[in-house]
C-alpha cells in the first residue's frame, strides 16, 4: 500500500502517523509539505493530528485552504482513500469533505485520555478488520473534538451507516460519561457516502505495540490494507 | 521595584543618569560603582538597562552561587554539567539526553496562562538550543491554600497554560507534582521541565567564534512586552504587584513549534558555529553570554532587529522578553543557505550584526552608537554576595505516642487519598497530551514516567519530586530528601538513576533566615547526589518568592532521570494478578513528624521530618532495582507521602485487584506503622514462584524485608480496618479536584 502523509505548518502527529504507516505496510509514506504543489500516486492520504498553523482560527479552517488540500480534494474525488485523524478530521470538515463541524469541547478543556470506542460499521475501507459492534481502546488527545451535525445530517449519517466509531462505557453502552468532548450521538468517526473518506478524534496510530498500552490501532492500518489489496 | 521609565526617557538615550533612576534600576551604589568602573565612564539609558539585567538576582545568581558552587556536578556520564543552556549526559550509542528544569514562577502569579505557557516555551528553547529534539515535558507546581480566593484560578490557568503551549508544539508532558500549602498563598511555583535527544557529536553550546562572523537573528519579532521581566523576578511582590502584569510575555506555541523544527533543520547541516536562545533578558542576555563565553565582542546594528511595533527604542529592544527568538552565529557566507530554511518555516531571519575583536557589545542604532560594554567583566565580574545566613533551628521529635489514633482506619485512611496533597491529579493530566511522539511507555500516575529513546530499546525515566515541608521543618534533611526521592521513584520502575536538575525555589535572600534555609537545603542535597552518585547537571535559582515579608516553603525540586537500556524491563505501580505476594522493603519506624497524617487528620505542622539515611536508600534502592531487572518483580511502589497505607491504596486503585494485608507493627503504633513517612522504602508485588528468591536475594544483601499480604479479590482488607472495595477507594481518590474546580 502506498500512502502519503500531509504535514501543516504545526501538525505534529505526523511523525507517529509515518511511523505507523511504515510499520504496517513496509514501506515509508511520501511526507508532503503543504505548500508542495503535487502528492504523488498512492491508495491512502493521511491528514494528521496537530494544532495547523496554531489552529489561531477555527481548528483546521488554514489548512483546509492550502494549496496541498486541493489535491487531497482531487484524490479523494478521484475514490481515493483519505484519513484525517484528530486535527485531520478538523481539516475535512472545514473542506467540506465531510460532513458536520468539531466544536470545542463540552468541558471547554484539552482531554487526553483512553476512550472506548464501539466499532458501529466494519463494512468500510477503514474498519474492516474489527467485528462489528468490538469494543476498542483508543486514545483522544484534543480541545476540539465535540462533533456536531444538524438533525437532518445526523439522521443521514446514522440511517446510512455512517458512523464509524462511537464512545462507549466499558460495557459497550453509550453513555454520556463515556462522551469525552460533548459529540452527539458519541459519535468519533464517520465516513463520507462514497466510504473513501474517514474523519475520527481518536488516535489509533498511538496504540500499535504492547508497550503502548495496547494494539487496538492495528485494526484500523490492517483494514486499509485489506481494502487495497 | 520595576523601574518605572516616563516615555520621554525611553526615546532618548542621552538621558541624565541620576541616582534615583539607577536605584529604579535595582542596582546598589556599590554594584553602580562597579558599573563606572568597568565602562570607564557614566553608561547610557541603554548601558543602565542592560547593567540592571544583567546583574539583577534572576540572571546573575549573585545570592546563590557561593553556594551553588558546591553541589557535585561530575561524573563519567556528565557531557555537559551546569554552565551551558541545559545539563548533557551520555546514554550510549552516541546519544545523549539535554534537560533543565526552570522556574516561572512570578509571571504565572501576575498571569498564570501566560506565565505557565511562556515557562514551557522557555525550557523547550533551552533544550532544543543545544540540538536536541525535546521528547518529553514535566512539571512542578505548588499552589497555596485550596480555600485560598486566588487557588482555583491560578490552577485552572496554571494546568491550561502549560496544556496549551506544551499540546500545540507536540511534546508530550508525562507527569509532575502538584501541591497545595498556604505559604503558597501569594507566590505560586510554576517549574517546567525538558528533557530532549541529541546525538553526541551534534551538541551545540552558546560560545560565539569567529571574527566578521554573521550574527543572525530568527524567531518572532521585538516587541514591548515582557521589559524587565528579569528584574521583576527578582524582587518580592507587594500590593502594586497587579500593576506587573505587561512585564509577563505572551507565548506562541505555534511560532516554537516552526522554530523548533527550523532550529533543528539549520543544526542538522554544519553553517552553525553557536546558537542561543533569548530567555531571561532576551537580547541582551543571550548576546552577551555568547560574546563573554567565547571571548569575542558583537557589533549590532540594532534598526536590523525585527520588530512588532513602530518606535521602539534600543533600550526597548535589548530589553524585550518578547517569546520565541535565537541568536545565532553562522559560518561566513552562508547567510542565504540559512534564510532559505526560516523562509520556509514563515519565520523572522535577519542578519543584526557581526564578531568582532573588541570583546565589546556595541550597538548602534540610527547610525549612532547607543552602547559599548566589554562583555567579559558584564558577565564574569558581576556581583557575588556572602548573603548572611542563619541555621534553621531544629524542631523537636514528635512521639508518634502524641498524636491520637484514628477511631476508624478505613475512614481515615479514605479521607488522607481523597485530601488535597494525596488525592488523584486526573484532572491535571488530562489536559496535557501525554502521549504525542507515541512513546510514552509510562503516563502520570506511576512512580516516574517513562518515554522511549524512539526507534531503540532504550527509555528515559523522569520524575519530579520535593517535599517543602520537610525542608521547612529542617532544610538539610528536606534537601536530602528530595534528591532521594527522585533516586527511589526512577529505582522503583527499574531505571538507573544518572542525574539531576534542580529548581531552587526560596524567600528573598535578604533575609538571614531564608538564606538558611537556602544554604541547608544545598548542604542536604549535596550529600545526597554524592552517597547516590547522582550529580546536578543543570538547574535553575528562584528567589523572592515572598510578598509582604512572608515566604514560601523552601522548595527545591528536583528533576531527576534515568536511563533503561532495555525498555522491557520496566514496571509500575499495578500488580498484574490476584495471588501476587507483597513484599515491604526497608524500615518501618512510624514517623509521623511533619507528615501528611499529621497535617490531614489532626490540621497540625509540627516534628522533624524523617530522616534519609543515604546508605540504607542506597542498599535498598540497588536492591530493588536488580530485582526488577532480573524479571522477578511484577509491580513496585516506593513509599512517600502519606505512608504505607496510601502507598497500597495506590497500588490496587491502579490495578482495579484488591489486597489482603497484615502487618506486624510491634510496639508501634498502628496509625504511626500505617501513615508514617519513614524513608527509603518499597513495596513490590511478586508473582508465588519468584518469592522465595526475592527474599533470599534481599536477606542476603542486607535489605530489611518482610511479607505483608497477597493481591486478591476487589477490596483492599487492612489489619484493623474494614475492608475498602476497589470502587469506593477510588471515588474518594478521583472526586476532590474536579468537585474543587467545579465550584464557580
Amino acid at each position: 500500500m502506498k500512502t502519503a502523509v500531509i504535514v501543516f505548518p504545526a501538525s505534529n502527529c505526523d511523525r507517529d502517523m509515518i511511523v505507523a504507516l511504515e510499520k504496517i505496510t513496509g514501506h515509508k509514506p511520501h511526507i508532503i509539505w503543504h505548500q508542495d504543489e503535487e502528492i504523488p500516486p498512492v491508495d491512502l492520504i493521511a491528514l494528521p493530528g496537530g494544532f495547523s498553523f496554531g489552529d489561531y482560527l477555527r481548528c483546521g479552517a488554514m489548512a483546509a485552504r492550502s494549496p496541498v488540500t486541493t489535491k487531497v480534494i482531487e484524490h479523494a474525488g478521484r475514490g481515493g482513500n483519505v484519513i484525517g485523524i484528530c486535527n485531520g478530521f478538523q481539516v475535512l470538515t472545514e473542506t467540506g469533505l465531510l460532513p458536520g463541524a468539531l466544536m470545542r469541547n463540552e468541558s471547554l478543556k484539552f482531554v487526553c485520555k483512553d476512550a472506548r470506542l464501539r466499532v458501529e460499521n466494519n463494512d468500510t475501507p477503514f474498519t474492516n478488520a474489527y467485528s462489528e459492534g468490538q469494543i476498542i481502546t483508543v486514545p483522544v488527545a484534543h480541545h476540539d473534538g465535540n462533533y456536531f451535525a444538524d438533525d437532518e445530517t445526523l439522521k443521514a449519517l446514522e440511517g446510512e451507516g455512517r458512523v464509524a466509531f462511537r464512545y462507549v462505557d466499558n460495557a459497550g453502552q453509550v453513555t454520556q460519561a463515556s462522551n469525552p468532548n460533548g459529540s452527539r450521538n458519541n459519535i468519533a468517526g464517520i465516513i463520507n457516502r462514497r466510504k473513501n473518506i474517514l474523519g475520527m478524534m481518536p488516535h489509533p496510530e498511538r496504540l500499535i505495540e504492547d508497550a503502548q498500552g495496547g494494539t487496538d490501532g492495528l485494526g484500523f492500518f490492517q483494514s486499509m490494507i485489506n481494502a487495497i489489496n | 521595584m520595576t523601574p518605572k521609565i516616563t516615555q520621554d526617557i525611553k526615546w532618548n538615550n542621552n538621558v541624565n543618569i541620576t541616582p534615583a533612576l539607577v536605584k529604579e534600576h535595582g542596582l546598589s551604589d556599590d554594584e553602580y560603582a562597579l558599573c563606572l568602573k568597568i565602562l570607564g565612564r557614566t553608561p547610557t539609558l541603554t548601558e543602565l538597562g542592560i547593567f540592571s539585567v544583567m546583574w539583577s538576582e534572576h540572571c546573575s545568581y549573585k545570592s546563590s552561587k557561593l553556594h551553588l558552587k558546591t553541589l557535585p556536578t561530575k561524573a563519567p556520564w556528565v557531557i555537559h554539567g551546569p554552565g551551558e543552556n541545559a545539563g548533557v549526559i551520555d546514554i550510549g550509542d552516541n546519544q545523549a539526553l539535554i534537560f533543565k528544569m526552570e522556574s516561572h514562577n512570578h509571571p504565572s502569579y501576575i498571569e498564570p496562562y501566560q506565565g505557565a505557557a511562556t515557562g514551557v516555551g522557555g525550557i523547550l528553547r533551552d533544550v532544543f538550543t543545544m540540538g536536541a529534539r525535546p521528547i518529553a515535558n514535566m512539571n512542578a507546581l505548588r499552589f497555596g491554600a485550596p480555600d485560598h480566593p486566588k487557588t482555583r484560578h491560578l490552577l485552572s490557568g496554571v494546568v491550561e497554560g502549560i496544556g496549551g503551549y506544551g499540546n500545540c508544539v507536540g511534546v508530550p508532558t508525562v507527569g509532575g507534582e502538584t501541591n497545595f500549602h498556604p505559604s503558597y498563598n501569594g507566590n505560586i511555583l510554576v517549574n517546567a521541565m525538558t528533557v530532549g535527544l541529541a546525538d553526541q557529536d551534534k551538541i551545540f553550546l552558546s560560545a560565539a567564534a569567529g571574527i566578521g562572523n554573521p550574527v543572525i537573528y530568527v524567531g518572532s519579532k521585538t516587541g514591548r512586552d515582557g521589559i524587565h521581566g528579569a528584574t521583576m523576578a527578582s524582587t518580592e511582590f507587594t500590593e502594586d504587584t497587579e500593576e506587573k502584569r505587561p512585564t509577563v510575555q505572551v507565548g506562541d506555541p505555534f511560532t516554537e513549534k516552526l522554530l523548533i523544527e527550523a532550529c533543528l533543520e539549520l543544526m542538522s547541516t554544519d553553517m552553525v558555529v553557536a546558537i542561543q536562545d533569548m530567555g531571561a533578558a532576551g537580547l541582551t542576555s543571550s548576546s552577551v553570554e555568547m560574546a563573554s563565553g567565547g571571548g569575542v565582542g558583537f557589533a549590532f546594528n540594532l534598526d536590523m532587529v525585527p520588530q512588532r511595533e513602530e518606535g521602539m527604542t534600543p533600550y526597548e529592544m535589548m530589553l524585550s522578553e518578547s517569546q520565541e527568538r535565537m541568536l545565532i552565529v553562522l559560518k561566513p557566507g552562508r547567510e542565504a543557505e540559512a534564510k532559505e530554511i526560516f523562509d520556509r518555516w514563515d519565520l523572522d531571519f535577519a542578519v543584526i550584526g557581526v564578531i568582532t575583536d573588541t570583546g565589546n557589545l556595541t550597538l548602534t542604532f540610527k547610525g549612532e552608537v547607543v552602547a559599548d560594554i566589554p562583555t567579559q567583566p558584564l558577565a564574569d565580574n558581576s556581583p557575588e554576595y556572602d548573603r548572611p545566613w542563619i541555621k534553621t533551628a531544629p524542631k523537636a521529635d514528635l512521639n508518634a505516642a502524641d498524636v491520637t489514633a484514628p477511631q476508624d482506619m478505613k475512614q481515615a485512611l479514605l479521607k488522607m487519598i481523597g485530601s488535597p496533597n494525596l488525592c488523584s491529579r486526573n484532572w491535571i493530566w488530562q489536559q496535557y497530551d501525554t502521549q504525542v511522539m507515541a512513546d510514552t511507555i509510562q503516563k502520570p500516575g506511576g512512580d516516574a514516567a517513562v518515554v522511549r529513546i524512539h526507534g531503540t530499546d532504550k527509555a528515559v525515566a523522569i520524575t519530579t519530586d520535593c517535599t517543602p515541608r520537610y525542608c521547612y521543618a529542617d532544610p538539610f534533611e528536606g534537601g536530602k530528601q528530595a534528591v532521594a526521592e527522585t533516586w527511589r521513584n526512577l529505582t522503583a520502575v527499574g531505571a538507573t538513576p544518572l542525574a539531576i536538575t534542580d529548581c531552587l525555589n526560596f524567600g528573598n535572600p535578604e533575609r538571614p533566615e531564608i538564606m538558611g534555609q537556602f544554604v541547608g537545603c544545598i548542604e542536604g542535597m549535596r550529600e545526597a547526589c554524592i552517597a547516590l552518585d547522582y550529580p546536578v547537571v543543570s538547574g535553575n535559582v528562584s528567589l523572592y518568592n515572598e510578598t509582604n515579608g512572608t515566604g514560601i516553603h523552601p522548595t527545591p525540586a528536583i528533576g531527576g532521570v534515568g536511563l533503561f537500556n532495555d525498555s522491557s524491563k520496566m514496571v509500575t505501580i499495578a500488580p498484574k494478578a490476584e495471588g501476587e505476594v507483597l513484599i515491604l522493603i526497608g524500615e518501618t519506624k512510624g514517623h509521623l513528624g511533619a507528615s501528611l497524617y499529621l497535617d490531614v487528620m489532626e490540621g497540625r505542622e509540627e516534628g522533624r521530618p524523617p530522616p534519609v539515611d543515604l546508605a540504607l536508600e542506597k542498599k535498598n534502592g540497588d536492591f530493588v532495582r536488580v530485582q526488577i531487572n532480573d524479571g522477578s518483580i511484577s509491580a513496585c511502589h516506593d513509599i512517600s507521602d502519606g505512608g504505607l497505607y496510601v502507598a497500597l491504596a495506590e497500588m490496587v486503585m491502579a490495578s482495579e485487584i484488591g489486597m489482603d494485608i497484615t502487618i506486624d507493627n510491634g510496639n508501634t503504633p498502628l496509625h504511626a506503622y500505617a501513615f508514617g513517612e519513614d524513608q527509603g522504602r518499597y513495596i513490590l508485588s511478586v508473582s508465588p514462584e519468584h518469592r522465595d528468591e526475592v527474599l533470599r536475594n534481599a536477606r542476603a544483601g542486607g535489605v530489611t524485608v518482610q511479607i505483608i499480604g497477597k493481591t486478591t479479590g476487589a477490596s483492599l482488607t487492612l489489619t484493623a480496618a474494614d475492608p475498602i472495595s476497589v470502587s469506593e477507594l477510588v471515588g474518594n481518590h478521583q472526586s476532590w479536584m474536579p468537585d474543587y474546580m467545579s465550584i464557580d
